[in-house]
């Protein structure tokens, strides 16, 4: 590695500097704006202020679509993670050649636009005659994390070394016992962060939800209706700021749990393709 | 065990996909399925200038979108995979964090920065480089293909690396022992088996892009009104079901072609994925 480490290396740094600066200065923007005192997002700043943070508490609507938003995320992340296992699982250990298909299947939602997602869903929850509600985003929200889900527990039961299925199946385990006391404990770390990284998707998403959404809106469809009105911007970018901080916090939770848990079962150096088949698999999102 | 799982793939997606292949075929009278069976829909997506235009503005603005994305973040990627060394996990940590922030607050920061009396014009105009806040930069195409190049960077970058990652750095020493300068051992060893990385790369943010409503009603104005828009429209205010069907069954056949043409270019790379 240090062999390349040549004065083309150096500007390629600075370069990668310019680019998280590209990255995030956008976005800090609105954590800055949130504590300006003065309805316009504008430069120069006119003081520093908590009162668009104090108008939050108490409005109603407002915690209606917080609290709408973490239960539809709590439950699509549930489903999108136990249907990312099954899925995943029987994919890489069941013996049907359908389930190879199913795991495709799931992974395809990713290459469709999600606007057609959304009318697809819109047509299906009508035409079963569930019409636009909470179990419709919750559904809506399950497809959209699924390939997420499969993704990451598919790469994590991949890293898994086989001799420890095969020992535990040897020893007379029954599938379901293997699956249950073995393969299940040692991907524990993927299952939360695909559950965090499927609730921060569902949590954030718009573009479905749009939609699937009766009359209680979910947080992004009423920061959506907040946009429109110049007077609520900077409100809406103290919300906004709030949930940035707590996303950076799920998010960090979840990568760093990810991280454990892959240098947790990485094998020895003696097998050194391992960890990057684990690497690839990560991001094999079209390896149908 | 694998019910779920395949209840949920088998009947969200495929069934909810093929209703909409359906739906695309009947007439619209107001009712949920349409009746009867035509093809009219599809004749008036043909013949419709209209169409045409905002399909190609579609395809045109995810395809500058693409490029821009791809070609900005591959130095990151190649930082990343030959020269981050122990800052490598801090690093990747900081690029994929802001793809878990809200897309909507992240279009609305450009928003912010470049309206009339925004971040970018206050900026130009405190410098001196400007004596008036001007109107070009929001409610322009250019203003959508900059948010959404943004929007979707750790989409591109991820699978860059992941393609640099697995490239054996004894091929690059190899290279360069037979003599090929830096710039050769990329151009011919580096790049073409990066090709698979850059082309998943390209293909995850070319298709949400062709289809995005909410960037360009955000940043686009009317002159970017994108495909997405128009779909969203039919079921929204035209309330015309069987024909916004009908666009979104195009609109996929068009994805569907340039994911061919993306598979096929790959297999002549020689892909290893």
């Amino acid at each position: 590695m240090s062999t390349m480490r040549t004065g083309g290396g150096r500007w390629l740094g600075v370069y990668v500097v310019a680019y998280l600066v590209f990255l995030y200065l956008p976005v800090l923007l609105i954590p800055l704006f949130s504590f300006n005192n003065s309805i316009q997002a504008a430069f120069p700043l006119q003081g520093f202020t908590l009162q668009w943070y104090t108008t939050l508490y108490g409005n109603s609507a407002l915690s209606g679509a917080l609290a709408n938003s973490l239960v539809i995320a709590a439950i699509a992340a549930t489903g999108a993670t136990l249907c990312g296992i099954t899925v995943s699982y029987m994919d890489l250990y069941g013996r049907s050649p359908l389930a190879a298909t199913i795991s495709a299947i799931a992974r395809l939602p990713i290459l469709i636009p999600g606007v057609i997602v959304g009318i697809s869903l819109l047509i299906l929850i009508n035409l079963i005659g569930l019409g636009p509600s909470r179990i419709a985003i919750v559904l809506g929200h399950i497809l959209v994390a699924l390939p997420t889900t499969v993704v990451i527990m598919r790469s994590r039961f991949a890293a898994i070394p086989k001799t420890i299925r095969e020992a535990a199946l040897d020893l007379g385990a029954s599938d379901w016992t293997t699956f249950r006391r073995v393969m299940l404990p040692l991907s524990l770390p993927a299952i939360i962060s695909a559950f965090m990284l499927a609730f921060l998707i569902s949590f954030d998403e718009f573009i479905v939800v749009f939609f699937l959404a009766g009359t209680e809106p979910t947080l992004p469809l009423y920061i959506w209706s907040q946009l429109r009105f110049p007077r609520s911007l900077p409100t809406v970018m103290a919300l906004g700021t709030s949930i940035l901080a707590a996303s950076f916090v799920i998010a960090a939770i979840a990568e760093i749990l990810r991280h454990r848990g892959l240098s947790a079962t990485v094998p020895r150096p003696a097998d050194p393709s391992q960890p990057k088949q684990t690497k690839r698999g990560e991001l094999q999102w079209h390896s149908t | 065990m694998l019910l779920p799982g395949a209840l949920v793939t088998f009947l969200l997606i495929l069934f909810a996909l093929g209703l909409v292949l359906f739906l695309a075929f009947r007439a619209n009278d107001g009712s949920l399925l349409g009746t009867g069976f035509t093809v009219a829909n599809f004749a008036t997506v043909v013949s419709d200038p209209l169409y045409w235009t905002v399909t190609l503005r579609s395809l045109v603005i995810a395809a500058l979108v693409t490029l821009a994305t791809v070609v900005t973040a591959y130095p990151v990627a190649y930082y990343l995979a030959f020269h981050a060394g122990r800052r490598r996990g801090l690093l990747l940590f900081l690029v994929t964090l802001p793809f878990w922030t809200s897309y909507l607050l992240r279009v609305f920061a450009w928003k912010i920065v470049l309206a009339y009396n925004g971040v970018l014009n206050s900026a130009l105009i405190e410098s001196g480089i400007w004596s008036e806040p001007t109107l070009a930069f929001l409610n322009t195409p250019a203003a959508v293909v900059v948010t959404l190049a943004h929007a979707y960077a750790p989409f591109a970058i991820l699978p860059i690396y992941v393609a640099l990652d697995t490239i054996p750095k004894s091929l690059v020493e190899a290279a360069s022992d037979l003599g090929a300068r830096p710039f050769t051992s990329f151009r011919r060893v580096v790049l073409p088996n990066s090709m698979p990385g850059v082309l998943a790369a390209a293909l995850v943010v070319f298709v949400p892009t062709v289809g995005d409503y909410v960037t360009p009603a955000l940043v686009g104005g009317p002159a970017s009104t994108m495909i997405g828009s128009l779909i969203q429209a039919e079921f929204g205010k035209a309330n015309d079901w069987p024909f916004g069907a009908a666009l979104s069954v195009a609109v996929m056949l068009v994805i569907l072609a340039v994911v061919l043409v993306a598979r096929f270019t790959d297999r002549r790379f020689g892909s290893r994925t």
